[in-house]
């Protein structure tokens, strides 16, 4: 509860400035020819000195590209993308070889500093009370992989990972070391064909991150990373495959930031998440990317892929997401539950201010006997901005027992800006119970102003109320990140109302 | 110096005008009651004391301890010590009472250069008000008013009161939808907080909540004026004779 204060605070000490993290680093970068080729393709699969199998998979992924057209079925609208016009790699040149974080390019450092990310072992939350029964947040580890640009600059606590025998290093590096795992699960989950923006990821990504947790083992610390995007006209292609073997269980979590700037910037990662028998995953998300300015210009584009495969019995995926940022925002983090009594949840706070557009959701996929799900969705729409949930939950005929729970609600903040819910479902069995509810309220301007009468600024007072309203999600995230996404949601509404 | 100071109040809400020119002097120390019956603006008076958007002054001043209140925003008031114990409290969801009342007595404290209240005397301060209000402390971790009775709401407004110590403390219709009991614990918690240093303005359609709060000034209200004022006596009159003779004066 002294964390909304926190938020409160937190925004107090922001200045007028909207976007406080667009700022540009400066920093050297090697960048490939602009414009999309297999010339572009093998350009990037020799920077990153891949196996001929990773090049022929990548071409492979173009050519079905050059087959395809961009979808138009989600509630966004923006102009036609020049995908010649674009760089596909860019990496800050590389000085040296980095062993240690006192290495690391200090313009980098301070980017991240600016940031308030913390790159070693920090007790980094002050003043929040840790929910009942966990310990002390301040002693938690987090173990983070920062993706600077498309290539990984900084690995830290790689030792403790190793003795616990977790595999987290970026993809790039992975596909050197540990083809053998790579190989076995890149693409099955995702495929190379499965949509425009994934197949052009699966030509073109230059990096992201690698996590395989061996049977048994519950990973020692949260695996974090984060993005960032620094490169003008760069397109951004994270790949992210993450591996739960038998019995394990891992929670991830990734938050990004980018600097202001004019020109729209495409982005389109893919995340793989593979549970097998009786493990569990847990990949939470804060996303921050610039919005675009107060005329709606700029930001960034967002199409992203993001599923998981309860591949093996018991097994358990949870998407935890707040996302703030993005011009347009794409992205239905989904669940295929296809191992008997496995389980999907997703939890998502989606805010939309300014002219931004979301259209977000999930898809629960329901193959095995006794699976269950769960989606909890929060859209907030502000100014002219607008807000869809789109989501799809089917029960297979063998999904006997299939069970899920929808609940979308929907507030918004002055009448300018729309919230949209589009519910799918489908049941090809009739054991299936499938629940749904969905609320939209608008924001009180009673409730406002009770808050305001007993000393809240207006700015405060929303803050307090749409943190109230999220409260059920951002329970969902790890505490290390539960003040950042508060911080964010607050940041975001700034200037909503009045 | 009067705490304060209504002069010639005129105010509209969309084009109509339902303050004529409303004049209230209130000095600390004291307890003033408004009655009148429904429509006369009552409400549309606390509302603009306490700034809430929607109202157009066309004319007139309201002072606090000489100051343009006009002139400051809501949440500047209610750091100032002006506040309004509302008819209607809301619902909060999510937001929990406990962190509500430590978010705004902060806010309030910071807006006056104080320093944020130690958790612990924090803590103490509302466990000492609650008891004395009957307000079990799982209450206290429910959403602001979520669920609570008509009764647990009062005591919730009454509650803040105690814990934000303003000096100008305006109640509107506190015992509307309140039974006997519940009024007169509300109605005990109210005058635990008379004192020299602070002012009331009790609102009321009712004579009855004056049997538990003792006014020291009445004030009839008809029709967006004020139209008489007297001792407390004047509640009783209106009580036997109904509020249709003023109806004409107005
Ligand atoms: N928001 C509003 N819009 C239109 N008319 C209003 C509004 N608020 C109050 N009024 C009108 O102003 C008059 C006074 O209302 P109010 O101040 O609520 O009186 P009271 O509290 O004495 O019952 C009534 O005629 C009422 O209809
Ligand atoms: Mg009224």
């Amino acid at each position: 509860m002294p964390a909304v204060q926190e938020t409160v605070e937190r925004v107090k000490r922001i200045d007028v400035d909207q976007y406080r993290y667009g700022f540009e680093t400066l920093i050297d970068s090697e960048k490939a020819p602009k414009g999309l080729s297999e010339e572009t393709v093998e350009f990037i699969s020799q920077k990153k000195n891949e196996p001929a199998w990773m090049l022929q998979w990548r071409l492979e992924a173009y050519r079905r590209w050059l087959t395809m057209t961009e979808p138009t079925w989600a509630r966004v609208d923006y102009p036609k993308i020049d995908f010649q016009d674009l760089y596909y790699y860019a990496a800050p040149k590389p000085k040296k070889t980095v062993s240690s974080l006192d290495e690391i390019d200090p313009e980098i450092l301070k980017t991240y500093e600016k940031l308030g990310i913390p790159l070693r072992e920090v007790a980094m939350l002050e003043g929040v009370e840790p929910k009942v029964g966990e310990e002390d947040p301040a002693r938690r580890k987090i173990a983070v992989d920062a993706v600077f640009d498309s290539v990984s600059v900084a690995t830290t606590f790689k030792a403790e990972l190793k003795k616990a025998g977790v595999i987290f290093m970026p993809i790039s590096e992975a596909i050197r070391e540990h083809p053998e795992l790579v190989q076995k699960y890149l693409g099955t989950v995702v495929p190379t064909s499965d949509n425009f923006y994934a197949t052009l990821n699966s030509a073109v990504f230059s990096d992201g991150s690698f996590v395989y947790v061996p049977p048994g083992v519950r990973c020692p610390m949260e695996l974090s990373t984060y993005f960032r995007i620094n490169e003008r006209n760069t397109g951004q292609f994270e790949r992210t495959l993450i591996i739960a073997d038998k019995g394990s269980y891992v929670s991830y979590l990734e938050g990004c930031t980018a600097p202001q700037r004019d020109e729209n910037q495409l982005h389109a990662a893919v995340v793989e998440l593979v549970a097998l028998d009786d493990a569990e995953i847990k990949y939470s998300t804060v996303q921050n990317w610039y919005p675009g300015n107060s005329e709606g210009k700029g930001g960034i584009y967002n199409f992203v892929t993001k599923r998981g495969d309860c591949r093996g019995a018991n097994s358990k995926i949870s998407w935890t997401q707040v996302e703030t940022g993005s011009a347009i925002t794409w992205k239905y983090p989904s669940c295929i539950l296809r191992g008997d009594n496995s389980r999907g949840e997703f939890y998502s706070i989606a805010i939309s201010n300014g002219f931004q557009q979301v259209d977000s959701g999930t898809k629960m996929i329901h193959l095995g006997k006794n699976t269950s799900s769960r989606i909890i969705s929060k859209g907030i729409a502000a100014g002219k901005s607008q807000n869809t949930y789109r989501g799809l939950v089917t029960a297979h005929r063998k999904a006997t027992g299939a069970r899920n729970f929808t609940a979308c609600d929907s507030l918004l903040i002055g009448d300018k800006c729309g919230a949209h819910t589009v519910p799918y479902i489908e049941a090809k069995n009739s054991s299936a119970t499938f629940e749904h509810e969905a609320t939209t309220s608008k924001i009180s301007e009673d409730v406002l102003f009770y808050c305001i009468q007993r000393g809240l600024s207006q700015e405060e007072a929303v803050g307090l109320v749409v943190n109230g309203f999220v409260k059920d999600v951002l329970q969902q995230l790890p505490m290390e990140f539960a003040v950042e996404a508060q911080k964010l949601i607050s940041i975001s509404l700034e200037g909503s109302v009045g | 110096m009067p705490l304060l100071e209504v002069k010639d109040l005129k105010v509209r809400v969309e084009e109509r005008e339902i303050l004529h020119g409303l004049t209230l002097t209130v000095n600390e120390g004291e307890v003033h009651a408004i009655m009148g019956p429904n429509g006369s603006g009552k409400s549309t008076l606390s509302h603009v004391i306490a700034g809430k958007p929607g109202y157009e002054v066309t004319d007139g001043q309201i002072l606090f301890r000489g100051e343009d209140l006009l002139e400051m925003d809501p949440h500047e008031r209610a750091a100032k010590g002006v506040f309004l114990a509302f008819q209607y409290p809301v619902e909060i969801p999510g937001v929990t009472t406990m962190n509500f009342l430590r978010t705004a007595l902060n806010a309030q404290r910071k807006a006056r250069g104080e320093s944020e209240l130690m958790v612990p005397d924090f803590l103490k301060k509302v466990r000492e008000v609650s008891k004395s209000l009957n307000i079990p402390q799982d209450m206290l971790k429910r959403g602001v008013n979520v669920g609570f009775s008509g009764g647990e709401k009062k005591r919730n407004e009454v509650l803040q009161m105690a814990l934000f110590e303003p000096s100008l403390c305006i109640l509107d219709e506190m015992d509307s939808g309140l039974d006997i009991d519940a009024l007169r614990i509300a109605a005990d918690g109210v005058n635990a907080l008379r004192s020299p240093k602070r002012a009331m303005v009790v609102i009321t359609h009712y004579q009855r909540l004056l049997n538990y709060i003792v006014p020291d000034v009445v004030h009839v209200m008809s029709k967006g004026r004020v139209v008489k004022s007297g001792g407390k006596e004047l509640a009783l009159e209106l009580e036997a004779s109904g509020y249709a003779q003023f109806e004409d004066a107005a």
